[in-house]
């Protein structure tokens, strides 16, 4: 995933400057920080940075940081470079991240990704033609007792099979924002088939979790 | 201070050393890749692990402090298993191309194969490759062969202060890269290659030319700069292959700027290698015999005062003297080494020396840089003062232009009425050098190089004197000089003698038919459209402008062929020695004069080197102690004055064309080309 960005063909923008509104929080996250220590907002600062833009890091948007904070423009090359979730090549409005390590593949993460790829109609690392959507497998993304996941934006949606995928992916296409979190309406991370343990502290939750199924 | 025990031997330590220190105390060897003595140490390549008593796993020894009562071993069953596993990941993306890779034979992760390598691959898998990355004119990179020391981002970082070079992506897919595939802007950058423990970073124009044991190794001094930086010139029958530097402490530590370095292609083109004389306006090739002819018949009936000489930047101590000896059999008292036209005082030598030696500077803590930038005059002593800014607790200003240092300092002035107002104290400054412990003044040729040097080489001295930067145990007061025959050239004397003409006098003189004769000795930067009508003998060892300009043409030898002494900014005298004979006809250069001078004469009383030494050794005691420097008394120097209120300028434009020999050399017009620019096309007098 950290491999050397194969260069997509794309275009970097010759030029990036913060928003007055983001230069404000950028200012706001430095303050965090002891004097002399600036360098330590470099990652919240690239995050903002790819908020600004769309999603994703042009090499002009790292050097903004890195004059910000008055660091080597190396340095910040060398964060974004290391942490995934910098993207350096543009992505779609909807960034689809199908997490595809052991415990979500188990759960069968890999039908996800093959309801995404035939619904899309692109490939792993591929971003569609009307620039909607980009879709990627991330490592382990924290969440494996709800596996499997799918992080879109910066939404998480859990518990997801294959038929919650394509009805996702409509919403979105339709410019709905689906319900994040699981799909099969479980609450946070309790067994599948309900309780088992503490039967009298439970029976009333497992009620509820039956009447919101119901809805 | 810690005691501890390595192998079954006690040893006491300075506390902060490292076990890989302690260990080399005792002589013991530990393998290392990342480790370097003079870098910070970050612990990534895991080749130096060792053993430690009540430690659960082996530790690497080059980032473990010693502590009291350790107990280490070094060549247990456990250390040479775990060596062996590290050796055998370090090669499992290392690619097996040793036979074409320039560092075979030289390479860090060859020799210790030999000791930790396994005889066999285990691994199966499809071995990594990297894209080559680009790194400038001199550093050629193959970065499937990278192992990840990390030495070049610390040295780039740390020690040449241009943080160009980084590591981008991570884990297996980790690569070493510039900010973005963009030229090294740093004059050190050939040092990249010294510190890479294997063959990913090497020498551009040294790539495939040569085996470093099919080469003849002669240490030797540099002379494309004043340092004095010391080198290891290796050559193969004729030819000089490359130039590495050599560890001198007080000098170069173990680095080597890049004009140094890589300049040495031009010792192989535009060289005079027999003498010519002109011709109805054409140079001619001649005998040795028919160019002393012409310049004794030239010289017949010359009064002294119609005749002058100059000498140029690269020339050593010997041809100096000698030449001086000739003029002044001659009659003549036009002489001078500074060709740039700098005013100096030269009668005090602590006036125009580096006194506090180039070591001297991590003991200061103020420094005044007066007309100099240091980064392109003498590349390792700004080396030195960023070293110092690195340790901490110094302020550093400077009085001139506003330069990348690769260190923060502030300008504080640009001209001669700074330092005057420092004499007087009014300059906001004053407070900082009162206050100072350890001040110190370095002043460059762009203070000197103007009508009223002398006035402001005094106004330096007041400013010393007013910061106590003379005492018994501090001399402070610091001249930086540019050309490696300067300091030398004044020692030997060749200078004005009484009633004689300096550069000024003698190019004046010159234009208008004053001079008949001069004598350029391998005097190139000068404006040879002021020599007028006189008659010039270019004595030399490169076809630039002064053998443009000549009417005769001596062949001389350049610093790698010949042994001679040279003085650097310091006033240490040091020994260059032959590496490769001088082409065709061409000569030692004192051998010349002496020869000319039998011709005109008046011969000069040594036939051998040994007496020329034991001459100049007499002349001026200070060429005795070879590679040490004799401590110059201190007494008022310079000619107080008015002042120009014109800022100082440095003196250099293009640091990569200095001299003869890196403007004959392709590698320098490329590192011209790459990182300088603009600015060559600008002075528009580089050939």
């Amino acid at each position: 995933m950290s491999a050397p960005a194969s260069d997509h063909g794309h275009a970097e923008p010759t030029s990036f400057t913060f928003s007055q509104e983001n230069l404000e929080l950028a200012k706001r996250i430095i303050a965090k920080y002891p004097q002399g220590k600036q360098a330590s907002a470099c990652m919240p600062l690239l995050d903002v940075a790819q908020r600004q833009n769309g999603g994703w890091l042009p090499r002009v948007a790292m050097d903004a940081v890195a004059d910000l904070l008055g660091m080597p423009r190396i340095r910040v090359y060398e964060v974004a470079t290391f942490y995934t979730m910098y993207n350096k090549n543009p992505v779609g409005r909807h960034h689809i991240q199908v997490c595809t390590t052991t415990p979500c593949w188990l759960r069968g993460s890999d039908d996800i990704v093959h309801t995404c790829k035939k619904k899309l109609g692109i490939e792993v690392g591929e971003t569609t033609a009307d620039g909607q959507f980009t879709l990627g497998e991330v490592e382990c993304s924290g969440a494996c007792v709800n596996a499997p996941v799918v992080q879109i934006g910066d939404d998480y949606y859990e518990d997801v099979a294959p038929e919650h995928m394509e009805r996702i992916l409509d919403a979105l296409a339709r410019g709905e924002t689906p319900k994040p979190g699981s799909q099969t309406g479980r609450q946070s991370s309790e067994p599948v088939g309900g309780p088992t343990t503490l039967k009298a502290f439970t029976t009333a939750q497992a009620d509820a979790t039956t009447a919101q199924a119901d809805d | 201070m810690p005691k501890l025990t390595i192998d079954g031997i006690e040893i006491e330590v300075e506390p902060g050393t490292s076990i890989l220190q302690a260990c080399e105390q005792l002589g013991i060897e530990i393998p290392r890749f990342c480790y370097h003595e003079r870098l910070s140490v970050p612990a990534n390549c895991r080749m130096c692990l060792v053993e430690m008593e009540r430690a659960p796993k082996p530790v690497a020894s080059c980032a473990m402090p010693c502590g009291d009562g350790m107990v280490v071993r070094t060549n247990s069953e456990t250390v040479l298993k775990a060596r062996k596993g590290v050796m055998e990941f370090l090669l499992i993306n290392h690619p097996l191309d040793c036979p074409i890779c320039d560092q075979g034979g030289e390479c860090d992760l060859q020799d210790q194969a030999m000791a930790y390598g396994f005889d066999r691959g285990r691994y199966g898998e499809n071995k990594r490759a990297v894209k080559d990355k680009y790194m400038g004119p001199v550093i050629k990179t193959i970065m499937t062969r990278c192992i990840h020391c990390t030495r070049c981002i610390r040295f780039i970082n740390e020690v040449a202060g241009v943080p160009d070079v980084g590591a981008v992506y991570r884990g297996e897919h980790m690569e070493i890269t510039t900010f973005v595939e963009k030229a090294i802007g740093s004059e050190l950058s050939g040092n990249l290659a010294d510190v890479c423990p294997v063959g990913a970073l090497t020498h551009k124009p040294y790539a495939f030319t040569a085996r470093p044991w099919e080469l003849r190794k002669t240490e030797t001094i540099d002379v494309l700069d004043a340092v004095g930086s010391n080198i290891r010139v290796d050559a193969r029958g004729p030819e000089v292959m490359r130039v590495l530097p050599r560890v001198n402490d007080d000098i170069n530590e173990e680095w080597l700027n890049d004009k140094s370095r890589y300049s040495y292609d031009g010792l192989k083109r535009q060289r005079l290698d027999r003498p010519y004389i002109r011709q109805n306006g054409k140079l001619v090739p001649a005998s040795w015999a028919e160019a002393f002819t012409a310049i004794a018949a030239r010289l017949k009936g010359l009064s002294g005062n119609r005749i002058a000489a100059i000498a140029g930047d690269l020339v050593d101590v010997e041809a100096q003297f000698a030449l001086k000896e000739l003029l002044s059999r001659l009659g003549s008292a036009n002489l001078d080494c500074r060709q740039d036209g700098a005013r100096f005082d030269t009668s005090v030598r602590a006036g125009y020396l580096f006194n506090s030696g180039i070591a001297g500077i991590e003991k200061a803590d103020v420094i005044l840089l007066v007309g100099t930038n240091p980064r392109w005059e003498g590349t390792l002593v700004n080396a030195r003062i960023r070293k110092r800014y690195m340790a901490g607790g110094v302020t550093i200003a400077s009085i001139g232009e506003q330069r990348d240092l690769t260190y923060p300092y502030s300008v504080i002035g640009t001209g001669p009425d700074a330092l005057q107002q420092l004499v007087d104290g009014s300059h906001p400054f004053s407070e900082t050098l009162r206050a100072a412990k350890n001040p110190m003044i370095i002043v460059g040729m762009g203070a000197f190089q103007r009508a009223d040097g002398l006035a402001v080489q005094a106004a330096a001295r007041l400013v010393g004197e007013a910061y106590g930067m003379f005492r018994d145990d501090w001399n402070g007061f610091n001249v930086l000089h540019t050309a490696a025959a300067r300091v030398g050239g004044i020692e030997a004397g060749f200078l004005p003698g009484e009633g004689g003409r300096d550069v000024h006098g003698i190019l004046d003189g010159a234009s208008k038919g004053e001079i008949d004769f001069v004598y350029l000795l391998g005097a190139d930067e000068i404006d040879m459209a002021k020599l007028g009508n006189a008659f010039v003998v270019y004595q030399g060892h490169h076809g630039d402008a002064g053998a443009h300009r000549a009417d005769v043409i001596l062949p001389g030898a350049a610093y790698t062929e010949k042994n001679a002494v040279y003085v650097n900014t310091e006033g240490r005298p040091q020994l260059a020695r032959l590496a490769v004979f001088p082409p065709g006809e061409a000569r030692e250069d004192w051998k010349i004069v002496r020869a000319l001078s039998e011709v005109l004469g008046t011969t000069l009383p040594f036939d051998t080197h040994g007496q020329l030494r034991q001459r100049l050794m007499a002349a001026n005691p200070i060429f005795g102690a070879v590679g040490e420097t004799t401590p110059a008394s201190w007494a008022p120097f310079g000619a107080q004055g008015p002042v120009d209120a014109a800022p100082f300028v440095t003196p250099i434009t293009n640091f990569y064309m200095t001299d003869p020999i890196s403007r004959a050399s392709v590698t320098m017009a490329n590192c011209t080309e790459a990182l300088v620019g603009p600015a060559q096309e600008r002075t528009g007098t580089h050939g």
